[in-house]
């Protein structure tokens, strides 16, 4: 019975992380058109996109591999099993053992790495500038992440990602400033990996400064819908990632019964409205960077890592 | 021990190491001075919040000294003389941003395993507010080291002396006279070096200190 109830809750997370994803990324669409006055389209949008983009024919470059065909695919599984493994509404799910910190990276790592190669596999030069500057992005991301998780892990103990909300979540964390400084630096990460406004605009057409919009230029009908999916669940599985580990209110801790689940659901809705609110509203407020000054930008979220994991070994020094 | 005291404490001297960096980081003469008043602010607070623990009222003066002087006098001042000076705006580092951030990292790691190895046996907050301290210390030293421009190496200078004072509230039993002395001290050298600056650029009609390379025959 035990393990049924276990199924079943966490199949709920998994199909609620699907569901919600498109809806958070409509959400934040509608409120960034709301900000600068103008209608904006619904926040049911991107589901609209998503059908249409699966009832549409795929069309190939001639000299596409296999590869270009299964990589939509392979991305969007990478990373809804990561988005699964974070604990939305619930910690001690029944694949809480697998939910691994480093396991959720390397899930994405290669997500973006199978991309990367299929932006150069059909041979356009968009797609090869594409590629280039999202390795050259990941390549000081991953390290900075590394470096925050490793912060995180040090505080509760445990890579296990599970482990750390329930730590978290005890009154036992009190103020530390490492985690402010991973927290903001978990931050600035995720904006740079969302492909989010001061690094990226997936929204312009602009050879000069787009980077994720490039690499999966070639890509039509229901690989694209795929890929697209991605990115909303990948948008979704950062801010879940944030609000477990530094807002754990209200989270159902293992063990407790259907009624606190239900309260974590809603405290997550809220804290992903209050997420996708924040988000609408800095990159209103905030311009693209140039291409050259990213390194500067992931370089200070390294340095807060790396500052994190440092002062930490002060604070734990009693 | 994990109380609230140790904590507030612990965040305000963490974020002096953090502002530090932030000095670190900037190239624009006017937020480099924004950002080390913020720093002295932040200071003031720490200090406060020192006094408010260990029930020493002569603290609130340090911490009034260092707001009122560092946070407000000194920064505005500078301004002045920047704007009076009509310097170029941009700063000269002389080694670029990324390795002195590597530097930095470097410094804070080696303050840490220093004071946590050298004072073991002494009282957790103390120890922890020195392991800071010297940090802000090595911090403004790299700026004063990688910094061509007189106005960021005195922004560097005084920063040091920020450290100086987390050291001095941090460990407890320092005189209110040495602290108002070293504080004034401070004042007459910050001065000093106000005329220093105003003299070397009627002579040079820079404040590049390399120029001052050339004056002394050292030619690279």
């Amino acid at each position: 019975m035990v393990v049924i109830s276990d199924i079943v809750v966490q199949g709920v997370q998994m199909l609620l992380v699907l569901v919600l994803a498109p809806l958070l990324t409509g959400f934040v669409r509608k409120i960034k058109a709301r900000l600068v006055l103008r209608q904006g389209a619904s926040v049911f949008q991107p589901y609209r996109d998503l059908l249409r983009l699966l009832r549409k024919e795929v069309v190939l470059a001639d000299n596409a591999s296999w590869l270009f065909r299964v990589t939509p695919y392979v991305t969007f599984a990478a990373i809804w099993v990561a988005a699964a493994l974070v604990p939305t509404f619930a910690t001690g799910l029944l694949f809480n053992w697998t939910a691994d910190l480093i396991a959720i990276v390397a899930l994405l790592g290669s997500a973006r790495f199978f991309l990367a190669l299929a932006g150069m596999d059909v041979g356009t030069s968009f797609g090869g500038i594409g590629s280039s500057r999202e390795v050259m992005i990941a390549a000081l991301a991953e390290p900075a992440m590394l470096l925050i998780f490793f912060c995180m892990a040090l505080v509760a103990g445990s890579t296990q990602l599970s482990t750390v909300a329930n730590f978290m979540a005890s009154s036992y964390v009190g103020l530390r400033v490492s985690l402010g400084m991973a927290v903001i630096a978990l931050i600035m990460v995720a904006l740079a990996e969302n492909a989010r406004i001061p690094v990226d605009n997936p929204a312009t057409h602009l050879e000069l400064t787009m980077v994720h919009e490039a690499m999966v230029l070639e890509y039509s009908g229901r690989h694209l819908a795929m890929i697209e999916f991605g990115a909303f669940l990948k948008l979704l599985l950062y801010i879940s990632l944030i609000a477990c580990v530094f807002l754990p209110w209200k989270i159902a801790l293992f063990g407790t019964g259907s009624l606190a689940y239900a309260v974590g659901a809603g405290a997550y809705l809220v804290k992903l409205a209050a997420a996708g609110f924040l988000l609408a509203l800095f990159e209103t407020a905030s311009a693209k960077m140039r291409i050259f000054r990213i390194p500067q930008f992931l370089g200070a979220a390294l340095m807060l890592g790396l500052l994190g994991t440092l002062l930490l070994f002060v604070s734990r020094s009693f | 021990m994990h109380s609230l005291a140790f904590d507030i404490s612990h965040t305000l001297a963490g974020g002096l190491v953090l502002i530090s960096f932030m000095m670190l980081y900037q190239d624009r003469l006017y937020s480099l001075l924004n950002v080390f008043a913020l720093h002295a602010v932040v200071l003031a607070l720490s200090v406060a919040w020192q006094a408010f623990v260990q029930h020493a009222p002569h603290l609130y003066i340090t911490a009034a000294i260092a707001l009122v002087f560092k946070a407000i006098v000194i920064p505005v001042a500078l301004h002045r003389i920047v704007k009076q000076l009509g310097i170029h705006r941009d700063i000269e580092s002389a080694v670029g941003i990324g390795p002195t951030m590597l530097a930095g990292m470097a410094l804070v790691a080696l303050s840490m395993v220093l004071m946590l190895r050298v004072t073991a046996e002494a009282d957790p907050l103390a120890r922890e507010d020195l392991a800071f301290a010297l940090s802000v210390v090595l911090l403004g030293l790299l700026v004063m080291v990688t910094r061509r421009n007189a106005v960021s190496q005195v922004v560097g200078f005084m920063s040091l002396e920020n450290g100086l004072v987390l050291a001095a509230t941090g460990a407890k039993g320092m005189p209110l006279v040495v602290e108002i002395s070293v504080a004034f001290s401070i004042l007459i050298a910050f001065i000093v070096i106000g005329i220093f600056l105003f003299r070397i650029r009627e002579r040079f009609d820079s404040v590049d200190v390399s120029t001052l390379d050339d004056y002394r025959g050292e030619r690279r």
